[in-house]
């Protein structure tokens, strides 16, 4: 997904200095935020944070969204912005549904890859060929793909027995791995409680208890295109598409047919994330499955960097918050604005400690200052709205003067900060707990934050979202 | 002809050829750009190819290396005729080309860059990094294969696009406008290196517009005029005013500069300009500098260097700028881009197509762009259609536009045209100041010469020209005073009348003595 | 041949044609589906009936004001994928802000209507903000918006839910008070043949975008914005500020889409409001080029279709979800046309100015004979 560039130039900024993240690290970020939320479950109310049961959970609300942002990765990598991987995933539903009702489980998987194919040949027909618009062809494709499935769905599943024109009837299962001893011995250790020992005894026991062998594909997935893409000919030729394609059309490369079998595979990923919502997340094709996961799917993979791990980790934190809210979501997300108002404040002290001793004194102070005062109106605020909203508004124009008085300036950055750390300490501090219809928008509003703050230091290919056309090299 | 005429070059023996192309023709829709283009390449030799923007050579060399396929005629390559229909079957036949605008990934490192598409040589990894490595020490490239490609300066990317085609073992090297980037000092490197290329037995096609240079490496020229082969001739045969007549049938346009119309009243003035980076080192440093009416002050420097910012700092583009921006002497340095526009500056972008025009958008509203608050085209935050149209024509008139009329998209012009237009534009609304980067960048002989002449013509109504150019010649010719910048930095000012183009080139890359 | 003949013929014939081959592809489909072909098209293709025609007509009114809305940030490159959202927030308020009638008559509706623009634009423009300072792609933002703007009005309504009435699982706003309703329009005999005023304010928006988009400085820098960021940025054109701005107005057109329905039939905002209505927009614009006045009849085309499927179960024993297909497809077709068109339309005219620079140069230079003797 392409921002186009706002006309000036960022040209000599010089290049920060890559570095290679070592395979190990991510192990280490795992526990580290496994501890941060055990942590965060001493200090609140919340106690469903890191269950073995959300964490299994979570392996189930990632993989879709895990799958498109593959779907999404193979299609930008080359060039494509697929913006109808949600249409791509709605098909995948029904060929799932359709195929696994008529020939068995792991057709149904061939036939979701098949129609999340066909979603993609579509629009690579578009794009690639016709040049059309990237999101243009992309939405035509979301609305071709409801309702085609929705078309289709009533003619194939209309009278068969627990099925109907919005929902399929009961689908074979696909096998599930569990190694028995392992759990039970992990679940004896979860329940002992010990700070951070079981919580990494629940994300083993989430692993070796009933995993839908979908999941460990997905998981293999990763791997797999990482390795196609970074480590293959083939992957060098299809990166090359999206980064400048006349460069790989003046050494040989041809650039169209690279960016469609690209766009295929997108389509065939978003198709078997489709299949996992359809057969492993829930049992039957229900129409609105999807619920938007295709474009949280790209969102993940933009808040990844267009990179295989990051778009792991990006589905992972949306899949995460989307269980919190589906669970006890009132006292876990409550929880969680707590991290985020840690976090948030944690940032610009990182920020300001780059700057100056003095900035960095100046910003620590506000902190000790503020959280308490927000603990104080907060509280007060939890009886009702009376003198103490007056001063609430009171701080929020003081805080919008603020920001709008540093607007250009160096700090703005971390003073920002600063004040949605404390806005969100005073949320958490004003509320007991969530409310329903707040805790299920989580994982759109954590996207909303996420990017806010993380687009631009992202990098996306350097030709994506362009259309090209063959022989216009030199 | 006259009497003068050179003699032409012989015919080359047919076993000795490792080009050879006849009777090559190629349209675009309503353009023809090659028609029966025959040429001899012997082997070993530099064949320079010449002709000027627009005639066709660019096209003939994308032929040459299958990007576009010709309509017409044949390719023989070391005696056998073949059909490139893409730049694999090229680079299969020994065919390598370096492109005049690079041809490179950014974000891919240059191993990742010079192994693309020819994986199966010798893989994607270490095998490959063995093999670059050692293309480098050969020819002293001095090549890097694990950097990214956006770390490195146009020199090291030009020498990179040579490796890619060295990897390739092209026994043909094409080489597209390759000293149109570079200062005469790197141009002397290239044409070792070129030597070097030639003595191994390599065949080199070289594509110039500058006539000098091609006298002095090449073996043999083709001229090529209005898409078609004129004649082929031996540099000892010519000089270089016989070849310019042979280019464009009458003698090139010359940026000289008539007599001093400076003034003592202060234009512009620019004080302590500077422009942070986001990290690292400043992209402008300690810019002063002022320009008088009726002064032409040009700006010489290696490309991304600084002159792109600082005409865009000048122009209000760049917020986080600061130091201060009169315009006579008023500080404009806080106001907008459009207020200063409005308060009489003139801008004819580095970009005509990103920065300059709405492709596709007809002339009259390019008319209208950048000059949207003014009369008689807008009043009361209106637009107004028929008087833009009609001062468009005025422009298509006055500046010799050649199109059918206002209606007509930007991009069905060409570039001379569109640029001709662009200064049109600028010149309209009465500027006391134009900024002019690049002005006759790809646009043909005929649009160079009436460029400069409006930009003379400017300067001896008053007005003050900041000019930003990568060619020397017209710096030196049309300036009245040449500051260079180097990294970020005014290193040196220069008398037109009496610097070289070497001593301007020791100073663009920071060699020899600064002034 | 004049250029802007040329340009206009071309712009009409793209949608025609790519209508005509989306006729076959449904029909080639709905052969492979097992469907009777005929029996659909001419349940599609009859005169609707006086009823069915005020219903199309109010649909139009409502695709048309959520095709503008769109169009709106489209002319600036800007995708407000949002429209869905911005109007459900902004009915929500309308409704809120007119059950309340803090003041009186049609000064109510007034003050409803700019209220819901305002929370309309507001919400467009968080998209908006994040795209211009933070470098989010609008695109993504508006869907979560969407997302967000379910549970928002869900959670809202249930603040601001007014007096139900016994058994009803509907909750609803306060009712508008009837001196604040805008009046239907009748066009035949009967309750069902009445259409909703609110279609003058839809035709009053489409002059006052193609006004503003077409005569006013702040339309000529929104295109010129959307054509070449870069460019814009030369002329002189605050871009980020025009990003948020477009957003605005884009979302404040959005706040009108489902005012019909609060003035002219519900009268409250309910559990039930219909949705989807910001998706069919995108498709209307897209169809409708931008132009006020295409977009009227991509609007109409929509609403027409979705009417006359309607039935389609009954009459032909087809799902009527063949519509959203062949929605779709007229959408994907009609852009593919449109681009091949462009391409074709452009080369054109670059013969045009080549033929004039052949016949000015043919006239000031007599022709260089010579030179191919010269050369061999």
């Amino acid at each position: 997904m392409s921002v186009p560039d706002t006309g000036i130039a960022p040209i000599a900024a010089p290049p920060p200095v890559r570095r290679r993240i070592p395979v190990w690290w991510w192990a280490v970020a795992l526990v580290a935020v496994l501890a941060l939320l055990s942590l965060l479950e001493v200090l609140t109310d919340a106690n469903d944070l890191t269950s073995s049961g959300t964490i299994r959970a979570t392996l189930i609300a990632t993989t879709p969204i895990l799958l498109a942002a593959l779907g999404g990765l193979w299609s930008e990598r080359a060039g494509v912005v697929n913006i109808g991987l949600e249409g791509m995933m709605i098909l995948g539903t029904f060929g799932a549904a359709w195929w696994a009702y008529e020939y068995g489980a792991w057709v149904g998987v061939v036939g979701a890859i098949i129609f999340g194919c066909l979603g993609g040949l579509l629009h690579a027909i578009a794009t690639v060929i016709f040049g059309v618009d990237h999101i243009v062809s992309g939405v035509a494709i979301n609305i071709i793909a409801l309702g085609a499935t929705q078309y289709l769905a009533a003619i194939t599943f209309t009278g068969l027995k627990g099925g109907g024109p919005t929902q399929s009837p009961p689908l074979p299962d696909l096998p599930a791995l569990t190694i028995e001893p392992l759990a039970d011995a992990l679940g004896d250790v979860e329940d002992n409680d010990i700070f951070l020992v079981s919580e990494i005894a629940a994300l083993l026991r989430a692993l070796v208890n009933d995993l839908s062998v979908m999941v460990v594909i997905a998981l293999l997935l990763v791997f797999v295109t990482w390795f196609l893409l970074w480590r293959t000919a083939f992957g060098l030729r299809l990166r090359s598409c999206g980064e400048s394609p006349v460069a790989a059309e003046t050494l040989g490369v041809n650039v169209l047919r690279y960016k469609f079998v690209a766009v295929l595979i997108s389509g065939g990923l978003a198709g078997l994330g489709g299949c996992f919502l359809a057969m492993v997340a829930s049992s039957s094709y229900r129409d609105g499955q999807t619920g938007n996961r295709g474009y949280i799917g790209l969102a993940a993979m933009i808040f990844g960097n267009w990179r295989p791990g990051g778009a792991l980790a990006g589905s992972g934190l949306f899949g995460y918050t989307e269980t919190l809210g589906l669970r006890q979501g009132g006292s876990s997300v409550h929880a969680l604005l707590l991290a985020i108002a840690a976090i948030a404040l944690a940032f610009a002290m990182w920020q300001l400690r780059k700057a100056n001793r003095v900035a960095l004194i100046v910003g620590g102070a506000v902190i000790v200052v503020g959280l308490p005062l927000t603990y104080v109106l907060g509280d007060a605020l939890k009886e009702g709205f009376d003198g103490e909203g007056w001063v609430l508004l009171g701080l929020l124009v003081v805080a919008t003067v603020v920001l709008v008085l540093l607007r250009r300036h160096e700090y703005f950055a971390a003073v920002l900060l600063v004040l949605v750390g404390l806005a969100f300490a005073l949320l958490y501090f004003s509320i007991d707990e969530v409310p329903g219809d707040f805790t299920r928008m989580t994982p759109y509003l954590v996207t909303l934050l996420v990017l806010a703050f993380a687009a631009q230091r992202l990098r996306m290919p350097a030709a994506d979202g362009q259309i090209y056309r063959k022989g216009t090299a030199g | 002809m006259t009497s003068t005429e050179a003699p032409a070059a012989p015919e080359a023996p047919p076993g000795d050829v490792a080009v050879r192309l006849r009777g090559i023709g190629k349209r675009f829709p309503g353009v023809i750009a090659n028609d029966d283009v025959n040429i001899d390449v012997r082997r070993g030799t530099i064949h320079a190819i010449v002709g000027e923007n627009g005639a066709g050579k660019s096209t003939l060399m994308k032929i040459l290396y299958g990007v576009q396929p010709p309509d017409s005629g044949t390719i023989e390559i070391n005696g056998t005729e073949l059909k490139l229909s893409s730049p694999s079957d090229a680079i299969k036949a020994g065919v390598g080309m370096v492109f005049q605008h690079f041809m490179l990934a950014d974000n891919l490192t240059v191993l990742e860059n010079v192994v693309l598409g020819a994986e199966g040589m010798h893989g994607i990894g270490a095998a490959a990094r063995d093999r670059i490595k050692e293309l480098s020490d050969t020819y002293g490239l001095d090549i890097k294969p694990d950097r990214l490609v956006e770390e490195l300066g146009v020199g090291a990317r030009q020498r990179v696009e040579i490796l890619k085609v060295l990897y390739r073992g092209a026994r043909i090297v094409i080489l597209d406008e390759p000293t149109a980037v570079l200062v005469p000092q790197e141009v002397d490197e290239l044409f070792d290196n070129l030597r070097e290329l030639k003595n191994e037995g390599l065949s080199v096609i070289f594509i110039s517009h500058k006539l000098d240079e091609v006298l002095s490496v090449a073996d043999e020229i083709t001229v090529i005029r209005r898409g078609t082969t004129v004649k082929t001739v031996l540099p000892k045969d010519v000089t270089s005013r016989q070849l310019a007549e042979l280019m464009v049938g009458s003698e090139l346009p010359s940026p000289s500069t008539e007599a001093s119309t400076v003034t003592t009243t202060v234009l512009l003035s620019v004080k302590d300009l500077a422009l942070p980076s986001v990290d690292g080192r400043p992209l402008l440093e300690d810019i002063s500098f002022d320009i008088h009416r009726g002064e032409v002050l040009g700006i010489a420097g290696v490309e991304g260097n600084g002159q792109a910012e600082l005409v865009e700092s000048i122009m209000g583009m760049r917020p986080e700028a600061t130091g201060t921006v009169a315009l006579a002497d008023i500080d404009i340095s806080t106001i907008s881009t459009q207020q200063r526009r409005e308060s009489g500056i003139g801008y004819i972008p580095e970009d005509r197509h990103r920065h300059g025009l709405l492709l596709d958008a007809p002339l009259w509203e390019n008319r209208v762009l950048g000059h949207q608050t003014r009369e008689p085209q807008a009043k009361y935050g209106l637009i107004f259609r028929g008087p833009a149209r009609k001062d468009t024509q005025r422009i298509i008139e006055q500046y010799d536009v050649r199109t059918p009329g206002p209606n007509v998209l930007a991009r069905a012009l060409s570039g001379g045209n569109q640029q001709k237009f662009i200064v049109g534009r600028e010149m309209s609304g009465d500027p006391i100041l134009l900024i002019a980067a690049h002005p006759t960048r790809g646009v043909d002989v005929g649009a160079q010469g009436a460029i400069w002449q409006h930009i003379k013509n400017a300067r001896r109504e008053g007005l003050g020209v900041l000019l930003i150019s990568a060619d020397l010649d017209e710096l030196i010719g049309l300036s009245d005073r040449i500051e260079v910048i180097l990294r970020g930095r005014l290193v040196g000012t220069f008398d037109p009348t009496k610097v070289t183009p070497e001593q301007l080139g020791s100073a663009m890359t920071g060699a020899g003595d600064e002034a | 041949m004049n250029v802007r003949v040329l340009r206009l013929g071309l712009g009409m014939i793209a949608p025609f044609l790519a209508l005509l081959i989306s006729f076959g592809i449904i029909s080639l489909i709905l052969i492979a589906a097992g469907d009777p072909v005929g029996a659909v098209w001419d349940q599609i293709l009859q005169w609707p009936e006086r009823r069915n025609l005020s219903n199309i007509i109010d649909k139009t009114t409502i695709f048309y004001l959520s095709g503008i809305a769109v169009a709106i940030g489209f002319r600036m490159n800007l995708f407000n994928i949002g429209v869905e959202g911005q109007f459900l927030v902004a009915a929500l308020v309308a409704a809120v802000v007119g059950g309340e009638a803090w003041v009186s008559g049609y000064l109510n509706t007034a003050l409803a209507i700019i209220a819901g623009m305002v929370a309309g634009a507001l919400y467009a423009g968080i998209a908006g903000v994040l795209r211009a300072y933070r470098g989010v792609s609008e695109v993504i933002s508006t869907i979560m918006l969407n997302s967000v703007a379910v549970g928002l009005t869900a959670f809202l309504l249930r603040q601001f839910k007014g007096p139900q009435p016994e058994g009803s699982f509907i909750v609803t706003t306060k009712q508008l008070p009837e001196s604040s309703w805008i009046p239907n329009i009748s066009i035949g005999e009967g309750a069902a043949t009445e259409i909703y005023g609110f279609i003058y304010i839809a035709v009053f928006v489409g002059l006052a975008y193609w006004f503003l988009i077409n005569k006013t400085r702040f339309g000529f820098d929104l295109r010129a914005t959307g054509q070449s960021m870069t460019a814009a940025v030369a002329s002189g054109i605050n871009t980020k500020r025009m990003i948020v701005t477009a957003m605005l107005l884009s979302g404040g057109f959005a706040g009108l889409v489902g005012l019909p329905y609060i003035f002219g039939e519900y009268h409250s905002y309910g559990s039930t409001f219909p949705a989807g209505l910001g998706f069919t927009g995108i498709a209307v614009a897209l169809i409708g080029r931008n132009h006020p006045i295409g977009v009227a009849l991509g609007a109409f085309l929509f609403a027409f279709l979705d009417e006359q499927t309607n039935a389609l179960q009954i009459v032909a024993g087809v799902s009527p979800e063949i519509v959203k297909i062949m929605q779709g497809v007229i959408l994907l077709t009609v852009v593919i046309a449109y681009e091949v068109v462009r391409r074709f339309g452009v080369r054109i005219e670059q013969q045009m100015v080549s033929r004039e620079l052949e016949r000015a140069r043919a006239e000031s230079t007599p022709p260089p004979a010579d030179e191919k003797e010269a050369a061999r």
